[in-house]
């Protein structure tokens, strides 16, 4: 079959590989009919996230048909012919963590949980096509995936609606839901949102479907910032204004009730010579993450407010803001998403047209272009913001 | 040299120790076990894979069979590395999870055959021990050792890095791992 792959830093390509067997009894495998490239491939990309090998298959968003089960899938479950969306985090539904639905900690889906509790203390899940370091499974930008505990994850979709408005199900959709739920948002909240890219989009549209009082939107693309204005959210531009002195004004004077993470370890800041600084240090790994946003969400927050992370960090950083965290008694938040435990009740959401995941689409194209996918993606090129790939 | 380990798994006490208490299972989850085999009450013969491609084969007795709380076994007098172990079962603070304790004793001397153990059990060799916990965690609550494609050999997972890459496995490669 094809699939993108990763062939070193700053480099993805679409090979033939194998196609994807049955290795455990509880796998599945997909024929994909989409898949998506995300800002967490870009962290791959780049060269961010150890243990990545050339031939690594990429991709975890993906959906597709059941083409073949394994002899420990319960047909009551799924079946051959089924059209199912993935959860990117692999969980076996089992352990003590599946059990209190944190899917993305599960203790029995990462071969290679060895290694992660060495990086991490413990180890985390099975990530597909997310490095060694979450198990070495392929991903899903490709004709066909195996799916592990096939029984557990994918979600049957019954009814008439298109792949577009269902795929996203997958992650960012649940996991921009879940950067507004751990905010325990009010009637009387205002949230602010760091970075405009689709995963901050929809922590914007589940904030107010949740009843936030304002939603900000903070990035420094004038195109990305206009999508988030066009759904309703208040656009603020980091290279053109202070943010904190901006978000103050929006706030009566008291700094936003709750502020999203939707950025992550590649953040870019708006002071050129700040952020080249920080950029030498990650180079030479003193520092492996650039925190601009984590530093602003904090120093921002109003006291007692809470702080919900959903950007991706991967190691250390420098200059964490503990004294504001600790004296103004702010709450941090934060999690690889718990997909499976979001995407049926979102499902409804979307059926009953609370919220529409197709607006974050901006380029539609074949596997076989996924490099240039990326490219436009990466640089923010043509006005991409989201990227869907057909194979 | 002396190791200790301990997991949570998610099952009731009496199915993690019934489990155990089955010697034969052991393998399934213990990278280094080949074989268990019962031959008696209290006697079994354990076959592991050694350095160099080598087989070593031991007798071992039961030295304890407390139902649902303890098993203990020691190697019979004329073991080449003389070792021993004990598991204990703990129900879990959560009233339905049991804890196992572990703790294994190697004498492995200072012979030729005790340094090829040591370096056997590499830098590391608790990593081992956890990682065999692991396996006997997944085998228990998801029903088997789980493969990936970067790490496709199930409980023979000792390469860690490289591994291969994480995409699907060719036929003759697969049949070399699943042996199908
Ligand atoms: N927690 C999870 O389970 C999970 C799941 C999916 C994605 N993610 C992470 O969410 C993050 C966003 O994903 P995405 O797909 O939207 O990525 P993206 O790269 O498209 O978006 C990131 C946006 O942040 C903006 N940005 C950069 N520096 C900023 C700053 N200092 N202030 C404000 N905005 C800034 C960029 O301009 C860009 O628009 C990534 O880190 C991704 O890895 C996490
Ligand atoms: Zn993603
Ligand atoms: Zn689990």
């Amino acid at each position: 079959m094809r699939a993108n792959c990763w062939a070193g830093r700053n480099e993805v390509e679409v090979r033939d590989v194998p196609d994807p067997t049955i290795l455990n009894s509880r796998d599945a495998i997909v024929r994909i009919t989409s898949t998506a490239i995300c800002g967490s491939d870009l962290h791959l990309l780049d060269g961010y996230v150890p243990t990545m090998q050339d031939g690594d298959v990429m991709g975890h968003e993906f959906m597709g048909e059941v083409v073949e089960v394994g002899t420990g899938v319960d047909p009551a479950r799924l079946r051959v012919g089924d059209r199912v969306v993935v959860p990117f985090p692999i969980a076996c539904g089992a352990c003590g963590a599946c059990a209190a639905q944190l899917y993305s900690c599960c203790e029995n889906s990462n071969p290679n949980a060895g290694i992660a509790e060495k990086m991490f203390g413990h180890p985390v899940a099975g990530l597909f096509g997310y490095s060694h370091l979450t198990g070495g499974f392929a991903g899903g930008q490709a004709q066909y995936a195996r799916v592990p505990f096939a029984d557990v994850g994918p979600l049957k979709i019954e009814a008439e609606l298109t792949d577009e408005q269902v795929l996203f199900l997958s992650d960012i959709l649940p996991t921009g839901y879940m950067g507004a739920e751990m905010c325990d948002i009010q009637p009387s909240d205002v949230v602010a949102v760091w970075g405009a890219g689709p995963v901050g989009q929809f922590a914007m549209d589940s904030a107010r479907v949740l009843g936030a009082a304002s939603v900000i939107a903070i990035d420094k693309e004038p195109y990305r910032l206009r999508m988030a204005e066009a759904a309703g959210h208040i656009p603020v531009n980091f290279e053109e204004v202070d943010v904190r002195s901006r978000l103050l004004e929006l706030s009566g004077g008291r700094g936003p009730d709750k502020c999203v993470d939707a950025v992550g370890l590649e953040a870019t800041h708006g002071s050129a010579h700040i952020h080249a600084f920080d950029r030498v240090k990650q180079a030479v790994r003193s520092e492996t993450d650039r925190p601009h946003v984590l530093r602003q969400a904090i120093l921002s927050c109003r006291s007692g407010g809470i702080v919900s992370v959903i950007g991706v960090y991967g190691g250390m950083v420098d200059k964490f803001p503990a004294g504001a965290w600790m004296n103004r008694s702010l709450t941090l938040r934060t999690g690889q998403c718990h997909v499976q435990r979001y995407m049926t009740p979102l499902l409804r959401r979307i059926e009953r047209g609370e919220l529409d995941p197709t607006r974050v689409i901006t380029h539609r194209l074949p596997l076989e272009e996924a490099p240039h996918g990326y490219d436009i993606f990466k640089n923010k090129q043509e006005d991409c913001e989201k990227v869907v790939l057909t194979p | 040299m002396d190791l200790t380990a301990t997991t949570t798994v998610r099952r009731p006490v009496s199915e993690v120790y019934t489990f155990w208490r089955r010697l034969e299972n052991l393998p399934s989850f213990m990278e280094h076990l080949d074989e268990v085999r019962t031959t008696g009450e209290n006697t079994s013969t354990w076959v592991a894979s050694a350095p160099f491609d080598r087989k070593v084969e031991w007798e071992a007795v039961l030295t304890e069979d407390v139902a649902n709380e303890r098993i203990g076994w020691r190697s019979a007098e004329e073991a080449d590395v003389p070792n021993q172990g004990t598991v204990s079962f703990v129900l879990a603070p959560d009233g339905k999870s049991t804890e196992v304790h572990v703790h294994l004793v190697y004498d492995i001397g200072a012979g030729k055959l005790g340094k090829a153990v040591a370096k056997y059990f590499g830098e590391e060799p608790h990593q081992q021990l956890d990682d065999d916990l692991r396996r006997l965690k997944q085998v228990l609550e998801a029903g088997e050792v789980v493969r990936s494609d970067g790490a496709p050999w199930g409980k023979r997972a000792r390469k860690e890095f490289p591994q291969r890459p994480a995409q699907p496995l060719a036929a003759e490669e697969r049949r070399e791992v699943l042996g199908v």
